[in-house]
C-alpha cells in the first residue's frame, strides 16, 4: 500500500474511533433517560408536583421535597457565589503568585475531591453542632455551600484567566487603578463564564444526598419549613428513601422513578438557564 | 549633541532593571525630549522594550521586577514613593505591539479612559471621542459607525484607535512599543504619518525592529544591544556618521 493511502486509512479509521466513543457515551446518556421517563413518567401530573406525600408516602406527591431542594439550593448560591466568586478574584488579580498561594490554590483542587459524605460530617459538627444552627435547611445549605466552594473558584478563575491579558495592560496604561480596571475590563468578560461555572456546580448540589442526610433533611415532613431553623425534604433523599428504604418499596418503585425524573429535570433546567445566561451576557456585548 | 534648544521631558539616568536575577538593562541613560519622536532600536532581547515599560512603570505589574537608577519627568523621579502611578500612567500614554481594542464599541473604547476618570457628561464625551479620533485620522473611517464593536475594524484601524485611546485622557508623552509589526505596510505608513504629526504636540518614544522606520519618523535614536545603551545621538548621526562601530554594523544591516 502506498504510504499516502495509508495514512489517509489510518486517519479515517482515528476518526471513527473517536465518533464511536462520542455515540456510545451519548447512547448510555439517553437509554439512562429514556428508562426512567418511561417508568417515571406515568406518575407526573399536576397532583404529583403540587402535594404533599400521602399515607406513608405510598400516594399523593412531592412537592415539599421540590421545595426544600429549591430553598436549600438557594441558601447555597447565597454563600458560594459571592464567596467563590470573590476568592477567585483575589487570587487570580491580586494574589502575588507564591509558594503560598501556589499551596492554597493546591488545596483547593484537593477539596474539590473531598467525599461529599465527609462534607456532611463535616456540617454536621460546624454548623448543627458548633454554630448551633441545629438540623436545618439552613445548616444543610451552608454545608452544600462549603462543598461548592471550591468548583465556584476553580470555575472562575479559570474564567478569569480566559481574559487577554491585552485587555488589563491597555486599561492600567488609560490611568485605571487594578480595582477599575478589573471591574470595567476584566470582570464584564469574565462573569459570564463564571456564571457557567457556578450553576453547573450548584445543579451538581442540588442533587447530593449525603451532605444533608445529617444537617437537615427529614425523612418525612407533612409540611414545608416555615423558617432557616426547620428540616426539609429534599428531591435526592427522597428518592434515596422511596428507593431503598420504604416499607413498600415495590409498590412505590414508579413514585421513586417519577422523583428521578423530576430531579433529572431541574438539574438539567439549572444548566440550560446556565447556558442561555452565558448566551445572553456575551452577545450584548457585542 | 545639537539639542540644547530642546527641554528634555524624561531624564533616564543610570537605569538598572531585573527580571528576577536577571539583569535586563544595564547603566541606562537616554533623555526624551519634549515633542521630538525618540526611537529605540537594536536587535530581539536588547531591552528596548523592557526599557519604554518602566517609563510609565508597566513592569509593576510583573512580579519578581525590581529598578534602580532614576527615571525623572519633568524633573520628578517616577518611581519616588509618593508618585501616583494611576495619574503618571494616565500623563504618560502607551500603544502597545499588538492592537488592544476592548471589545466594546467604538465609542466606549475611546471613551473608556475619560469614564474612568469620572466624566459622565454625554456631550463632553462625544467632543473628546471625536476630538481624539481625528488626532489619530481614523474620524472620516469610523464616523458613522461608533456604535459598532472595535473588533470589526481592521488590524491598522484598531492600532489606530488605541492611539486615539490614549490620545482621550490627553497624556503628554505617548509611548510606542512596536506599533506597527502587527499591522500591514499600508497601515504601518498611516500609523508613521500620524506620529509625525502627534510629535507637534506630544513627547513620542517608539520601539521599532525596523530601522528605516525609526530613520523616517525620529528625531533622536538610542541603539541598544544586550541591555546597554550602544549609542544615543540625533537619528541622521545614528545613521549616517555613528560614532561607534557597532552603531554603524547595525544601522548598516551588517547584522541584526
Amino acid at each position: 500500500m502506498k504510504p499516502a493511502a495509508r495514512k489517509k486509512i489510518i486517519q479515517v479509521i482515528g476518526f471513527l474511533a473517536l465518533r464511536a466513543a462520542m455515540f456510545l457515551v451519548l447512547a448510555i446518556l439517553l437509554l439512562f433517560l429514556y428508562d426512567i421517563g418511561k417508568k417515571g413518567g406515568g406518575v407526573i401530573s399536576w397532583e404529583f408536583l403540587s402535594q404533599a406525600p400521602r399515607r406513608g408516602m405510598t400516594e399523593g406527591g412531592i412537592f415539599p421535597a421540590i421545595f426544600g431542594t429549591f430553598l436549600v439550593t438557594v441558601i447555597t448560591a447565597v454563600l458560594s457565589v459571592p464567596l467563590g466568586m470573590c476568592a477567585a478574584i483575589y487570587l487570580n488579580e491580586y494574589a502575588k503568585q507564591t509558594g503560598l498561594t501556589r499551596l492554597i490554590r493546591l488545596s483547593i483542587r484537593n477539596l474539590s475531591g473531598v467525599p461529599s459524605i465527609v462534607y456532611g460530617l463535616f456540617g454536621v459538627i460546624l454548623f448543627v453542632n458548633v454554630l448551633r444552627f441545629g438540623t436545618s435547611v439552613l445548616s444543610a445549605g451552608l454545608t452544600l455551600g462549603l462543598m461548592t466552594l471550591p468548583w465556584t473558584i476553580t470555575a472562575s478563575e479559570e474564567a478569569l484567566k480566559t481574559i487577554p491579558n491585552a485587555y488589563r495592560e491597555g486599561a492600567l496604561a488609560l490611568g485605571a487603578t487594578k480595582w477599575q480596571m478589573i471591574r470595567t475590563n476584566v470582570l464584564p468578560y469574565a462573569v459570564p463564564g463564571m456564571l457557567t461555572g457556578t450553576v453547573l456546580g450548584l445543579a451538581r448540589a442540588a442533587g447530593e444526598t449525603a451532605p444533608i442526610l445529617f444537617t437537615g433533611a427529614a425523612f418525612y415532613l407533612p409540611f414545608l419549613p416555615k423558617s432557616l431553623g426547620d428540616q426539609f425534604m429534599a428531591l435526592p433523599y427522597h428518592l434515596y428513601i422511596m428507593a431503598t428504604q420504604h416499607h413498600a418499596i415495590l409498590q412505590v418503585r414508579p413514585l421513586a422513578y417519577g422523583t428521578a425524573l423530576v430531579l433529572i429535570v431541574l438539574v438539567l433546567g439549572m444548566n440550560m438557564t446556565a447556558v442561555v445566561v452565558r448566551y445572553r451576557l456575551r452577545r450584548k456585548q457585542r | 549633541m545639537s539639542s540644547a534648544e530642546t527641554a528634555s521631558k524624561i531624564q533616564a539616568r543610570n537605569l538598572d532593571f531585573y527580571y528576577g536575577d536577571v539583569r535586563a538593562l544595564k547603566n541606562v541613560t537616554i533623555d526624551c525630549y519634549d515633542r521630538k519622536v525618540t526611537a529605540i532600536i537594536g536587535p530581539s532581547g536588547c531591552g528596548k522594550s523592557t526599557f519604554i515599560r518602566t517609563l510609565n512603570r508597566m513592569n509593576d505589574v510583573i512580579a519578581g521586577t525590581r529598578v534602580e537608577g532614576t527615571i525623572l519627568l519633568d524633573g520628578k523621579d517616577i518611581n519616588a514613593p509618593d508618585v501616583d502611578v494611576v495619574e503618571l500612567r494616565r500623563r504618560v500614554g502607551m500603544v502597545f505591539q499588538k492592537p488592544n481594542p476592548f471589545p466594546k464599541s467604538i465609542f466606549d473604547n475611546i471613551a473608556y479612559g475619560l469614564r474612568i476618570n469620572g466624566l459622565r457628561d454625554r456631550r463632553k464625551l462625544e467632543e473628546t471621542v471625536e476630538r481624539s479620533l481625528r488626532g489619530a485620522a481614523l474620524w472620516e473611517e469610523v464616523k458613522d459607525r461608533l456604535d459598532e464593536n472595535a473588533f470589526a475594524l481592521s488590524g491598522g484601524q484598531q492600532q489606530r484607535l488605541c492611539i486615539a485611546r490614549s490620545l482621550a485622557v490627553e497624556p503628554e508623552v505617548i509611548l510606542f512599543d512596536e506599533p506597527c509589526s502587527a499591522i500591514d505596510p499600508i497601515a504601518t505608513a498611516k500609523v508613521e504619518d500620524l506620529i509625525e504629526d502627534l510629535k507637534k504636540s506630544y513627547t513620542v518614544v517608539i520601539v521599532t525592529h525596523n530601522m528605516q522606520q525609526a530613520a523616517r519618523v525620529s528625531d533622536f535614536t538610542a541603539f541598544m544591544m544586550l541591555g546597554e545603551l550602544v549609542e544615543f545621538d540625533v537619528t541622521e548621526k545614528i545613521f549616517t556618521n555613528p560614532a561607534n562601530k557597532l552603531t554603524e554594523d547595525y544601522v548598516t544591516g551588517r547584522f541584526g
